[in-house]
């Protein structure tokens, strides 16, 4: 960076600086920081003990497992597929291509009722698909791994793509060309340099899956201890004016989603660092 | 491509690199190093998984819809109640979006434009929402303005209803979709550099002149993609909007709630007739974020220092 940047970025002759960056913190501030501050103050009201009974009793932890559970199987197999989505799309031409490729990003765009609604009407015991598998999936918690599984479905495609399309050819020539395989030359050539997109990818998928409300519900039959998600527990406790209990578990759940943002950008940085950024 | 993979660099708080990024050669593609039968293996797992998981279930939702017959279908969409809903969904739309675009530019502007303490912080803070769950979303509104919240007695005093009512709905729906177009923004303005807008400020241009005449113009394609993404996302909230709706039929129901009313009731045509409204309302937005894409692309980025 040469140092008439450098001058610039401390001298900046355009204007507006401090209208921007007021009307931007105020904003985040009304709209964001401070409703969201009230789960942290809410639930120092309540007690130690109280708040740790909410939160490890039975029926919480049950939905933690399912909702953590579901969640990670969800976003392993979208690591997968989401992978080979990714290669199939880059690598090779096929008819429908770029109508498979747009819609990728269906899940992003349909809004999650509907997808809930269509999932369980599909995989019902009588459904399209449904009908055709051994095994019970709507109302059981493999429902929810199926919601969570569409929801995801985007993340990993969507990360891995731009890196494998980067990816210079000469080192799968120059791996081939030293007598490896092909699939010795995916494993040791491919993978490696593909791996924080497909990390990122991944926990970006199972972020998203931990906080899903909307499609979930109406697949997954909601039965206590079974396969109730927390965020719907937090629902229900407000429900019956338990904002106390609600707040608990929301807390449980805002941490965990604020680590997981803290990994993402930790392997972002890692990744910048592979591609010498 | 370029622009999703922004919106995803964005959700994970990356600066992303120059937005018009080369496709690979198709000649690249054709010379793909493995034996047909498993090019055609590997393309016809994808094609199934995508089939089970995408394909089908955005087909059962129009099939199903029509499936009692166009009667049906109508009565469905024409339902005073089913008018009420999109009326409400066109209103939080309608005022979460213009708040978001006018956030989305200030932040763009003060991030991308100048450099000052805390940056990346606030970096974080913008794309906060996106790692929220829609359902904490509704309920911090519930602790700040329900009954029991802080602002609750003071507001039933004054008659003022916020949840359980239109504006908690408007909020939450503003919540979700605050960091959309402002994430749009940032990383193409930032790779865009500030060379132009000093220059016009030499020539004595001022800020509104620049903002209007150099800097929008510039970042068109990404604005215009911003708001097609944050109006996707507030029309189909659901998470948050259904923590604060109270589900009053005809008055706090947005359509996505009023699906999962009929579908409660076992109204599945009906359901799934209000479901094809907004599917059609998803795969318009995608048909317009390709053009958007395609049009982006075809105007490449000035080439300026890109800072990471």
């Amino acid at each position: 960076m040469s140092t008439r940047a450098l001058l610039l970025r401390r001298h900046s002759v355009l204007p507006g600086f401090g209208l921007a960056l007021g009307f931007t913190l105020l904003y985040l501030g009304f709209i964001v920081l401070i409703p969201l501050s009230a789960v942290f103050l809410k639930t120092f009201t309540v007690s130690w003990d109280s708040f740790v009974a909410t939160v490890i009793s039975p029926r919480v932890v049950a939905s933690y497992r399912l909702t953590f559970g579901a969640a990670l199987l969800a976003a392993l197999v979208n690591a997968v597929f989401g992978l080979l989505v990714a290669w199939v799309l880059v690598r090779y031409r096929f008819p429908g291509r770029r109508l498979v490729d747009a819609l990728v990003d269906l899940p992003f765009a349909l809004p999650t009722a509907v997808a809930g609604i269509a999932l369980t009407t599909l995989y019902a015991s009588n459904g399209w698909i449904g009908r055709w598998l051994p095994v019970k999936v709507s109302y059981t918690p493999l429902g929810v791994w199926v919601a969570l599984t569409f929801i995801g479905l985007p993340f990993v495609v969507r990360t891995v793509q731009p890196v494998l399309q980067d990816l210079q050819r000469e080192l799968e020539e120059a791996a081939a060309t030293l007598g490896a395989t092909r699939l010795q030359t995916f494993a040791r050539v491919l993978l490696p340099a593909l791996a924080p997109a497909l990390l990122t990818g991944f926990t970006l998928a199972f972020a998203r899956a931990l906080g899903e409300y909307g499609s979930v519900i109406f697949i997954a039959g909601n039965m206590p201890m079974v396969s109730e998600i927390t965020p719907l527990l937090i629902i229900t406790k407000l429900e019956q004016y338990d904002y106390a209990g609600a707040t608990s578990i929301a807390l449980v759940m805002l941490v965990a989603a604020f680590a997981l943002l803290l990994l993402v950008n930790l392997l972002q940085a890692w990744a910048r660092k592979r591609q010498g950024h | 491509m370029a622009a999703i993979a922004q919106a995803l660099d964005g959700l994970a708080g990356r600066d992303a690199g120059p937005a018009a990024r080369p496709l690979a050669p198709a000649r690249q593609a054709a010379a793909g190093g493995e034996p047909a039968w498993v090019r055609r293996t590997l393309v016809g797992l994808a094609l199934a998984f995508l089939a089970l998981f995408l394909f089908v279930p955005l087909a059962v939702v129009f099939v199903q819809a029509f499936a009692k017959g166009l009667d049906v279908y109508r009565a469905a969409l024409g339902e005073s109640d089913a008018l009420a809903a999109l009326r409400l969904t066109l209103l939080a739309a309608g005022i979460s979006v213009p708040l978001n675009l006018v956030f989305g530019v200030a932040a763009a502007w003060a991030i991308a434009k100048f450099d000052f303490r805390g940056k990346s912080v606030l970096l974080a803070l913008v794309d906060l929402p996106f790692s929220v769950s829609p359902v904490i979303a509704g309920l911090v509104y519930m602790l700040v303005f329900g009954l029991q919240g802080w602002c609750g007695a003071w507001l039933r005093d004054h008659d003022v209803r916020v949840v359980f009512a239109v504006p908690g709905i408007v909020l939450a729906t503003v919540f979700v979709t605050v960091p959309f177009i402002a994430r749009e923004l940032i990383p193409l303005m930032q790779a865009q550099g500030q060379e132009q807008e000093e220059a016009a400020r030499v020539l004595g241009a001022s800020g509104w002149q620049i903002l209007w005449r150099v800097t929008l113009p510039n970042v068109k394609w990404a604005l215009l993609y911003g708001v097609i993404l944050c109006n996707a996302r507030a029309m189909g909230e659901f998470g948050a909007v259904s923590v604060v709706s109270g589900h009053i039929r005809g008055r706090t129901d947005t359509l996505p709630l009023h699906i999962e009313i009929l579908y409660n009731d076992y109204q599945f045509a009906a359901a799934f007739a209000v479901a094809s409204l907004l599917a059609a309302l998803a795969l318009v937005t995608l048909v317009l974020k390709l053009i958007v894409e395609r049009r982006a692309n075809a105007s490449p980025v000035p080439e300026s220092g890109h800072e990471h």
